[in-house]
């Protein structure tokens, strides 16, 4: 009987990869861990090894083919006692577009058209991209244009960054400006912080935010405090960046958000996009900023693909929001991976007859708190939403203010959607019920609109 | 290479005695670390900046007595040797400094003006930090130097930090970095010396082991008492040495800095040495002895050595050596009225210097 050899998963968050290479052909007889595949997701390129064992009778994804999904069946060896014939015709389904004609990965869908950034000029041409290509692109350009921009953390250089966004970072400018570090975030943020009163500009990659626990004390007590402590003497200009918040199964200590922690800091900006767009012009910004910044990605958002604008020199004003949707019934307000569901409800919410305006804060600190209050001015209804847990959550503070600052407007008790006040679950059904659902933001808004 | 170029060359003291209280030998008798005589000029410059840190702390002690100074008050008195030393060797402007919380000597040997120093701590508009830092958290750019760390240990990678940015401009500036032997337990000093070492970072890390780490003894909280040996795990290269003897602290740092500044990496220096007052001002330091402290300030005091061997070589007369004290408690006593008289910062100042 024949055996299916799958497209395996290579990482926690991957859905669909490139087949690069096949190192075996039809008719060669495979053994337990004989390298049969080179798989190209796009974080890395892996081999595959076989598991079972016996002759490879049919080969169904040509090398080359792109979006591959993960599961799809690849190739069919037969198993001992079972005859070379090949088995009868795959299901269609599985088998993507051959080499042929590659099939490209089609950007993910943006179900609502964004409305245009006042901060980019008309008649601006656009590129699709990806969010890593976009934060890579923020650096490799800073860098380009100021020898006094680095970047350091653990395997950003030779490995070319643990998430890709350091890709060829190393090969541009030399192991002097692309430092790796030992795995010690304590030392290494402090050594950074040590720079930047040097005078220099680093850029910190943490390979997740969830490891800068180790290093918060530099980046609050050195970093965020010592222009206050110093009278305005010891600036700090430096990038704390890397991937926040939930990934896809990695457990409580992988996946926690600290958009709401940094947030509290005096002396800290924090951004936190959703779009390459902002990716690219925000991290542009926030490597010219004198300030400490903390500048908060999602893994999940990495392979996701946006317009960005095609300009020389796009750079975002940090601590402004963005009319992600213009509407006039409810206003919801979210940033970074909370726009995914932000986006996807508004959508089901026009179905309903609801006109959303959605607002991408981008900028948790300083918060663009004038846009959100003039919004809920017209609507009269706010949801918020955040993957953070919800006690003394960014939409907590957004709440207070608006309630103090435009009681008057609201028809309705601002709801503030987070994740559950729960350490994340591993199990793939309990991650789902931790974090905030489409189903819940489409509720809320029900709610607040009495709909 | 070799990186341990002291190795042959230095005697090493024996490891501390295990009795909390009880000096080391080291201490007891000190060992020769091929002290340099120092000339006349260095001698009196030794006793001159060494004597404004003393007479400078024990007006900050009586200011905090008449509740002018507030919160915490950490002195340096009895450690003056170390940063003095270690100053006569450094490019003022140039080299970096950065301490611990225990900064106002530091300050004072960096050049820092004591009036500017004095203000800050009693939390004036003209202090360094116009105020708003404190004993703990005071800067100069000018004078390069960077705090002033009211974190145990922390200062250890922004020192390590700021040598990178030394070595990234490729100019052979030299980033010093104080810390005690309480910090020397400090995760974050091991991450620092390896990268320090991988990196050959121009850092020289002072131990200054006074021997009590607030009010817990070397060792009692030390498995490994030898702060010298702290580096033997990342080879980098260091000394033990008598930290009251001004001279043995200048030639370790000469030596030290040497390394540094031609690309070789780190050093080590760990400078024996004793606080003579509490923790902070709030510490009645019941965990030694007076006896302990009498001896120490009667056998080895880093000031006496050098008046004695002012007198001795007749480089300087008593009537000298009162004059030179008249000159800097004139400095100090224009630092506290100064300190005392300066107004509070403006309230507006509440809401600036968060961020630029």
């Amino acid at each position: 009987m024949a055996i299916d050899i799958l497209m395996p998963a290579l990482s926690p968050t991957m859905e669909e990869g490139k087949l690069a290479k096949w190192s075996k052909k039809v008719g060669d007889v495979v053994k337990s861990g004989d390298v049969i595949a080179e798989i190209e997701t796009d974080k890395a390129t892996m081999e595959v090894e076989a598991v079972d064992e016996g002759e490879i009778v049919e080969i169904l994804v040509p090398e080359g083919t792109e979006g591959v999904k993960v599961n799809a069946v690849i190739a069919r060896i037969a198993g001992e006692g079972s005859s070379a014939k090949p088995a009868p015709a795959p299901e269609a389904a599985s088998a993507p577009a051959p080499a042929a004609a590659p099939a490209t990965v089609a950007a993910a869908p943006v179900a609502v058209v964004v409305a245009a950034d006042p901060a980019i000029p008309a008649g601006t041409a656009y590129v699709p991209m990806t969010v890593r290509e976009a934060l890579r692109e923020a650096m490799a350009e800073e860098m380009r244009s100021d020898g006094d921009v680095f970047i350091m953390g653990e395997e950003v250089a030779e490995y070319q960054g643990a998430y890709k966004i350091t890709q060829g970072l190393l090969q541009e400018f030399g192991p002097r400006r692309v430092v790796d570090t030992p795995i010690t975030e304590h030392g290494f943020a402090g050594i950074a912080v040590g720079a930047a009163f040097g005078g220099l500009k680093p850029i910190v990659e943490f390979m997740t935010f969830n490891f800068a626990m180790q290093a918060i004390d530099h980046i609050i007590n050195s970093a965020a405090k010592t222009l206050y402590m110093s009278g305005g003497q010891m600036g700090c200009s430096i990038v704390f960046r890397g991937p926040n918040g939930a990934a896809a199964r990695v457990g409580a200590q992988h996946s926690q958000d600290y958009a709401a922690w940094y947030s509290q800091i005096p002396g800290l900006k924090v951004v936190m996009p959703y779009t390459a767009a902002d990716a690219k012009g925000l991290l542009k910004a926030a490597i010219r900023d004198p300030n400490p910044v903390i500048f908060l990605e999602n893994e999940i958002l990495y392979g996701q693909t946006f317009d960005v604008p095609k300009l020389d020199d796009f750079v975002l004003p940090i601590g402004k929001a963005r009319i992600h949707k213009p509407g006039k019934d409810v206003t919801i307000v979210s940033f970074g991976i909370g726009m995914t569901y932000a986006v996807k409800a508004a959508a089901e919410l026009a179905g309903l007859g609801i006109d959303a305006e959605v607002i991408d804060l981008r900028t948790i600190r300083p918060m663009d708190l004038p846009t959100v209050i003039e919004s809920v001015k017209k609507t009269g209804r706010l949801v918020t939403i955040e993957e953070g847990w919800p006690q003394g959550s960014v939409g907590d503070y957004i709440a207070n203010r608006v309630s103090r600052e435009a009681f008057d407007y609201l028809d309705a008790p601002v709801i503030t959607i987070a994740g559950k006040d729960v350490p994340m679950p591993y199990a793939a059904n309990l991650e789902k019920l931790a974090l905030p659902t489409v189903a819940e933001v489409v509720e809320a808004v029900r709610a607040v609109t009495y709909r | 290479m070799a990186v341990r170029p002291q190795a042959e060359k230095r005697t090493r003291a024996p490891a501390a005695a295990k009795a909390g209280a009880k000096p080391s030998k080291a201490q007891q008798n000190p060992v020769n670390y091929q002290v340099a005589d120092f000339s006349k000029d260095e001698e009196l410059k030794a006793y001159h900046d060494m004597l404004l840190i003393r007479r400078f702390e024990e007006k900050a002690g009586q200011l905090y007595g008449m509740g002018l100074i507030g919160g915490f008050c950490h002195l340096y008195i009895g450690q003056e040797a170390v940063v003095v030393g270690i100053q006569m060797c450094l490019r003022e402007g140039a080299d970096q400094n950065t301490t611990s919380y225990r900064d106002h000597g530091h300050m004072l040997a960096c050049g820092m003006d004591p009036k500017g120093v004095m203000a800050e701590l009693t939390g004036r508009k003209g202090g360094y930090s116009k105020g708003k830092g404190g004993s703990m958290h005071m800067f100069s750019k000018e004078k390069q130097f960077f705090g002033g760390h009211g974190i145990v240990g922390a200062q250890v990678p922004i020192g390590a930090g700021l040598a990178l940015a030394n070595q990234y401009r490729g100019n052979d500036n030299v980033s010093v970095v104080y810390f005690g032997d309480g910090a020397a337990n400090q995760g974050q000093v091991y991450e620092t010396f390896n990268m320090a070492q991988l990196w050959k970072l121009p850092v020289i890390f002072v131990i200054e082991n006074n021997r009590y780490a607030m009010g817990t003894s070397v060792s009692r909280a030390s498995a490994q008492t030898d702060f010298a040996k702290r580096g033997d795990a990342f080879n980098i290269p260091a000394e033990q040495v008598d930290g009251m003897d001004v001279r043995a602290v200048k030639a370790a740092a000469e030596r030290a800095t040497e390394w540094c500044r031609t690309g070789n990496g780190p050093y080590i220096l760990e400078v024996q040495t004793y606080r003579y007052r509490g923790h902070s001002m709030s510490d009645p330091a019941k965990y030694r002895s007076k006896d302990e402290v009498q001896k120490m300030r009667d056998e080895r005091d880093p000031i006496e050595q050098v008046r004695k061997r002012l007198i001795d070589n007749g480089w300087a007369t008593e009537d000298d050596l009162k004059a030179v004290d008249k000159d800097v408690r004139a400095v100090v006593t224009e630092a506290a009225d100064f300190a005392s008289s300066d107004p509070e910062p403006d309230v507006s100042e509440l809401w600036t210097d968060i961020l630029i």
